[in-house]
């Protein structure tokens, strides 16, 4: 008899439990207030752009807006199906100038242009030439830049003072390795680089090195160059480096491992994005200089990239959507930043103007310049040395690369840690590029 | 307590043969009345499960990438005669067998150890046992970023620094020994699974059985050889085969872990087929692995139910 009524029982709390989780799902809507839901990444600009999304609300009472915030891989993954399946859960999503033109391209984002010739204030021309260049699909804009970086070398002046190195504002690669095993000690590393497989990650500054040392991934034929000499060194440089002077563990050191590390003086030098100064504390802040990045063949070598504002094609309420970005990436907002939250929290790399204002330029001091520099001179069409039938700098932008970068990154990690040769990963390495670039040969 | 759940036992196990061909018709009647409560559940089961395995069997027949519009077509066997030749795929076989092997002998053996500890009258017990559980109640993601964070890290990690003193100071384990690393945040994990259940057989051992071996004259090795491991066999196997069958799937602690690195040492079926279906958005080609992984499982479950039901036979028999 128990035992019945507690199946009775447990039934009864099962149906409860399906019928409060249904009823939870629904509702909401309605009225005269249009609801946009953003995919935010997860990063201190999104951060920032949540806590003041109050002066856009008051602004305008009719518009109610959801941010989803996710982290990098995860946001891709979501923002990816969404609109791959049209399901048109988003309204806006925060993408890369990877995304950008491969989903205009395929009728997935929104041509931006029309809404920004619609606003007579919004200033397109003082966007930053090489993020305008990258955000576009036959020229025209399908995002707008929310945030905007290149790479930079950032080091610790009295490290190198001490080991009586001098850093030229336009290094190479050479000097860079020469200054890093001379500053190398037991306390401190030379410098720290990215060795955290990922495409995003460890791929991102070493094929900056690929690039300067005149490499590329394909051939104007689409076939791999993995096997080059210009890939067996700049990836022989790279794991040689970090052996010698690099941070211990560099297998999962990304950029928020790198950064804690010169952060806390473990490390002397770091070549990582240009927005990773923003976050010095202490000595660091202080005591840091700013090179370009370094290059061996090729100058220019900085990387590009920027978190923009897109607009899904199947968004259907495009006009509130678009209103918000406006807001998100005016002029405007970059000062309602530096005058509510401290100009240090403007985010870089997307307007001209921002860096002509005497506040940012006297909180951003040391680096305003560099960044701006690297950006405007990141050229995604011409990356490489030899010519390629891709576009991208510090990625190949096609649609397998976020998997083929991920895997071939993943060879390379196993370098670092000592599990293969250069050559046995390369050759792996070019393999999996090869069956990628059949798909383009036609 | 024990006598209710027995007698349970008893009437799961006799039902069938009570029944006479003249009550038929009530029986059914009765049969139905004990079934209907249950079908609203029954039935979601079968929606929530089933539905989505056969669009994943109808899926595994096409060639459809996501991240190509107009992809979709189909394709046959394609996807699954490309898993026979794939070389990523054999890799993620052996290093799923090689994991699910590696965690639950080493877990098993550590288990039974533990097991037979605390079985005996040892000062704390009751503490030991809660402190032992722990790792099986943590999250598996949350346990594997302190073992990769605070405990393998070469820099500031507690296992380095513990290990300074024989040279294995800076030792990148997770990079270094990637497998190793695995198994062993794995095998913390389990090991409470299996000592639990093992711990069970143990109890249900009559004491006057091993009081009458000692009378005998048989030692303590002797005991434990001869009486106490037979006894506590169908409990090992039960748990070697619940926990391959989860094991098998695992997945946090590769995510956290190593992610399925370096290169592709610690890529199981799971993690290959995340990285397929959400790296590559291959929906055909994951769906495939998909389908094959759950026919592996299935055979593995199969087992596992066998031993489940033959343990409570013994134990209904009682």
């Amino acid at each position: 008899m128990g035992d019945r009524k507690l199946r009775a029982g447990i039934v009864v709390l099962l149906t409860a439990l399906v019928g409060s989780a249904c009823s939870g799902a629904g509702g909401g809507g309605g009225g005269s207030t249009t609801t946009i839901t953003l995919a935010a990444v997860d990063n201190p600009q999104m951060a920032d752009l949540k806590k003041l999304i109050d002066n856009f609300t008051s602004a305008h009472s009719n518009i109610q807006v959801k941010i989803v915030t996710l982290p990098e891989d995860q946001l891709r993954q979501q923002v990816t199906q969404d609109v791959a399946a049209n399901s048109g859960r988003y309204d806006l999503f925060t993408i890369g100038t990877y995304e950008v033109p491969l989903w205009a391209k395929k009728g997935w984002i929104e041509d931006l242009s029309p809404y920004i010739a619609k606003d007579s204030s919004y200033d397109a021309s003082d966007l930053i030439p090489g993020i305008k260049t990258a955000l576009s699909y036959k020229n025209d804009l399908y995002a707008v830049p929310f945030y905007g970086e290149s790479s930079m070398l950032m080091y610790r002046k009295d490290m190198l003072s001490a080991a009586g190195v001098t850093m030229p504002d336009h290094p190479t690669w050479d000097q860079v390795a020469a200054a890093a095993k001379a500053v190398n000690s037991s306390s401190v590393n030379g410098i720290c680089l990215r060795g955290l497989p990922g495409w995003g990650e460890q791929l991102a500054p070493l094929t900056t090195v690929v690039n300067t040392f005149g490499g590329r991934w394909f051939d104007q034929n689409w076939n791999p160059q993995l096997t080059s000499p210009q890939w067996h060194d700049a990836l022989s440089f790279y794991v040689n480096l970090l052996k010698s002077a690099g941070e211990p563990g560099a297998g999962n050191a990304g950029f928020t491992e790198c950064l804690n590390a010169y952060n806390n003086g473990k490390v002397a030098m770091w070549y990582d994005a240009t927005v990773g100064a923003s976050n010095f504390t202490g000595a660091a802040a202080t005591n840091s200089g700013y090179a370009y990045a370094p290059t061996k063949v090729k100058d220019w070598s900085g990387w590009l990239w920027a978190w923009s504002l897109g607009m899904p094609s199947s968004s259907k309420k495009k006009d509130a959507a678009w209103t918000f970005a406006d807001w998100a990436t005016s002029k405007d907002y970059i000062k309602l930043v530096g005058t509510k939250l401290g100009w240090a929290h403007v985010p870089p790399g997307t307007r001209t103007s921002t860096y002509s204002l005497p506040e940012y330029q006297q909180a951003a001091g040391g680096f305003a310049q560099v960044t701006l520099q690297s950006i405007a001179h990141a050229d995604v069409t011409h990356a490489t040395v030899d010519q390629v039938p891709y576009i991208g700098i510090q990625y190949v932008d096609i649609d397998e690369f976020q998997q083929l970068g991920d895997q071939v990154s993943q060879e390379f990690a196993k370098v670092i840690a000592g599990g293969q040769s250069v050559d046995a990963a390369l050759q792996k390495a070019n393999a999996l590029a090869a069956a990628v670039g059949k798909n383009y040969q036609h | 307590m024990k006598t209710a759940n027995r007698s349970i036992l008893r009437s799961v196990a006799g039902r069938g043969g009570e029944r006479s061909p003249s009550a038929a018709s009530v029986g059914r009647r009765e049969a139905w009345a004990r079934r209907l409560p249950l079908l609203p559940a029954f039935v979601y089961i079968f929606l929530v499960t089933q539905i989505p395995f056969v669009l994943t069997i109808y899926y595994s027949f096409f060639s459809w990438n996501l991240l190509k519009p107009g992809s979709f077509r189909f394709a046959g066997l394609e996807n699954y005669a490309s898993l026979l030749t794939n070389e990523s795929i054999r890799i993620a076989v052996w290093n799923t067998v090689l994991l699910t092997l590696c965690v639950i002998v080493i877990s098993v053996v550590l288990g039974l150890g533990v097991a037979t500890i605390l079985n005996n009258e040892v000062f704390g017990k009751g503490l030991m046992r809660t402190l032992m559980i722990a790792p099986f109640l943590i999250m598996p993601t949350a346990g594997a970023l302190i073992w990769k964070d605070t405990l393998l890290n070469p820099l500031f990690g507690l296992i380095p620094y513990l290990l300074s003193p024989f040279g294995l100071g800076r030792v990148d384990w997770v990079n270094q020994f990637p497998m190793v690393s695995v198994v062993a945040v794995e095998v913390w994990r389990w090991t409470p699974f299996m000592m639990l259940i093992i711990l069970a057989g143990l109890q249900s051992q009559n004491p006057e059985v091993l009081e009458a071996a000692r009378v005998d004259g048989a030692n303590a090795i002797q005991q434990f050889r001869r009486i106490t491991l037979p006894l506590v066999r169908p409990f090992i196997e039960l748990g070697a085969l619940l926990g391959s069958l989860f094991v098998v799937q695992t997945f946090d602690s590769i995510f956290m872990l190593t992610y399925g690195g370096p290169g592709e040492d610690t890529t199981n079926i799971p993690f290959l087929l995340y990285l397929v279906a959400f790296q590559g958005f291959s929906i055909g080609q994951a769906s495939a692995i998909g389908v094959v992984a759950v026919i592996i499982t299935t055979i593995v479950a199969t087992f596992a139910l066998r031993t489940l039901f033959s343990i409570f036979q013994i134990e209904a028999r009682r």
